[in-house]
């Protein structure tokens, strides 16, 4: 049994439990058997991975001289940028979406449940090309309000880069998923919470910032994360209206040298790298709102509360 | 007990409907200043209804309610009652304690945070007044030592007691209570009535619903049987819990043993 200095039991239970054989934990057998086959599967697929590649045609000289290239390296920026660009914009976007859809108004809740349905509804391929050909279209786009001095315009072509329609797609395209999202994680936080700060005199704003997303960025996380990623994977599509992120820049070189499976692999071992880098932000932003939930689950946690709480300590 | 003719809570025919089912059926109450009452009743008499109405998480269908003074979530004008603005009723409401049934404590925020939060967002106090003041409640409530323990870590009791700071930080002048005892393990029923009555006998106006009869017994001052939507009887707790007037009063008593 474990003692502990900074408890203490009392004198009386202590004393009829000298006589008691020490105990240890071991691990059982079926745990042993398991962890041994799972060792043997990792090295038979390691050695046929391996066995692969080995007799690939790859040309790894090339991998390795394109890995830091300099505009594979641009391509990689751009694709991350473009991620990140897209991912906050329809994060806010989305976030007035969901509220949009949990308010009490008819028009507001119409408005953000169309905006979802049309978003969602059509291909982000189809979305791209349309904000890209905008031109075709609106010819020149501005404001003017009569009666005042603005009245300024320019040309569609002008304002609508690649950049700027990539960016355009890929964040309202994102906005309508996390929309949903959002929405979910706030109706997963129990009613009970806003009544208690609403009881309190808190006021919307501080019951939703204070109170309900802290909690529902618990439920909010994973499946934005996962979101996260495959708007990462979704940039590659923005090649298409020729903006030379990764994938596209990477088209560029093996349209001239032909190493095409090089090339690809460079950008794959990219984007690998790229999603374990925001897989490793997520754990963290995860830890960061799993505040005060996961205390009272688990066995990692049983360590950490017998610190705090007498009652819940585990005896042999 | 001594009647003061300041009243802190009054109720006047007060309706409440959701929907086509009316569940208060007009409701007339004073509770004077001071004065502890303990709301006793079937499941579904329309007890919450009734605080919840009292502090504006449910607005009346019709009636008036005035809490210290103040007409609770209307502003009169000479033909109608105007529903206030979301800042006035939320200013009208944290003068007004509520303890609830599932303690509703904030599950991201330790003992301290949950107590210091409304007073610093909605009183405006610093973080140091905050803490100082959380502490002297906590402190208060007997859980000192607990302060930085999140609610999964706190048992049923200590969450309970908690809520109670919680409530008391906005320094309200009322307190309402939900059968704050109902959720908890029989042992622990105890430590929270005792942190009640301190309060009561500190002088503090509470209403409590609550199915602790001996706790109604020793420290309310009057104690009302509502049925189907309205107040069936009321009076001393010797009268009501001890020599009922009204044949339901009777059963149900008899029932809750
Ligand atoms: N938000 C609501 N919508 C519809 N019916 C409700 C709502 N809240 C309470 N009721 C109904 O009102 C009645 C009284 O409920 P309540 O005030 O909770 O009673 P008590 O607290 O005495 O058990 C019940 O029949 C309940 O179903
Ligand atoms: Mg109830």
């Amino acid at each position: 049994m474990t003692s502990d200095p900074t408890i203490g039991e009392a004198p009386v239970q202590q004393a009829s439990r000298v006589d008691e054989p020490t105990l240890t934990v071991r691990r059982s057998r079926a745990k042993t058997v398991r962890l041994v086959l799972g060792l043997v599967i990792i090295a038979l697929l390691a050695v046929l991975a391996v066995r692969l590649v080995m007799n690939s045609k790859l040309n790894f000289a090339v991998i390795r001289q394109y890995m830091f290239n300099p505009s594979i390296l641009a391509g990689v920026r751009r694709t991350i940028v473009l991620t990140v660009l897209a991912m906050a914009i329809g994060s806010l976007l989305g976030l007035l979406i969901a509220l949009a859809r949990t308010s009490s108004s008819v028009a507001l809740r119409s408005v953000a449940f169309f905006y979802a349905w049309m978003f969602r509804g059509t291909p982000v391929l189809v979305q791209l090309i349309i904000w890209f050909n905008l031109a075709l279209v609106i010819p020149r786009i501005g404001i003017s309000i009569p009666g005042t001095s603005i009245d300024w315009s320019a040309s569609t072509n002008v304002l609508i880069t690649p950049f700027v329609a990539a960016l355009l797609g890929l964040a309202l395209n994102e906005a309508a998923y996390l929309s949903e999202i959002i929405r979910a994680g706030i109706i997963s936080v129990d009613r009970g919470q806003s009544e208690a700060a609403a009881a309190l005199g808190l006021r919307t704003r501080g019951i939703m910032y204070r109170v309900v997303m802290p909690q529902a960025m618990r439920a909010i996380i994973p499946p934005a994360g996962n979101e996260l990623i495959t708007c990462l994977k979704t940039t590659s599509l923005v090649s298409i209206i020729s903006y030379s992120e990764l994938l596209g820049t990477a088209q560029g070189i093996y349209s001239v040298n032909y190493d095409t499976l090089e090339l690809l692999v460079v950008a794959s071992i990219w984007y690998l790298v790229c999603t374990t880098l925001f897989s490793i932000g997520q754990y963290f932003v995860e830890r960061h709102f799993g505040r005060g939930f996961a205390l009272d689950r688990g066995a990692r946690s049983v360590g950490i509360m017998s610190l705090f709480n007498p009652r819940r300590r585990v005896t042999s | 007990m001594t009647m003061t003719t300041t009243s802190m809570v009054e109720l006047r025919a007060v309706r409440k409907s959701f929907g086509s089912v009316e569940v208060l059926k007009g409701v007339d109450l004073t509770v004077a200043a001071g004065e502890v009452v303990c709301l006793i009743g079937a499941s579904g008499s329309g007890k919450t209804t009734l605080l919840r109405c009292i502090n504006h998480l449910e607005s009346v269908s019709s009636g008036r309610i005035v809490v210290d003074g103040t007409l609770m979530g209307y502003a009169e004008t000479s033909k109608h009652l105007v529903e206030l603005s979301a800042k006035r009723i939320a200013g009208q409401r944290s003068n007004i304690g509520m303890v609830f049934q599932r303690f509703n404590l904030f599950p991201h925020m330790t003992a301290l945070e949950n107590v210091r939060m409304a007073p610093m967002r909605v009183r405006g106090l610093s973080k140091a007044e905050g803490t100082a003041r959380a502490c002297e409640l906590l402190e208060r409530v007997g859980l000192s030592d607990r302060q930085d323990a999140y609610p999964a870590q706190l048992s049923g009791g200590q969450q309970q007691r908690v809520a109670i700071a919680r409530a008391l930080a906005m320094h309200p002048r009322l307190m309402l209570f939900d059968e704050p005892t109902s959720a908890l393990d029989p042992e622990l029923v105890g430590e929270v009535l005792a942190v009640m009555k301190k309060l009561a006998d500190d002088g503090m106006t509470m209403v409590v619903v609550t199915h602790e009869m001996g706790f109604a017994r020793e420290v309310a001052d009057r104690v009302i049987f509502m049925d189907g939507g309205v107040i069936l009887e009321q009076g001393s707790p010797a009268d009501v819990l001890g020599n009922p007037r009204e044949q339901r009063t009777r059963d149900f008593l008899a029932r809750v043993g």
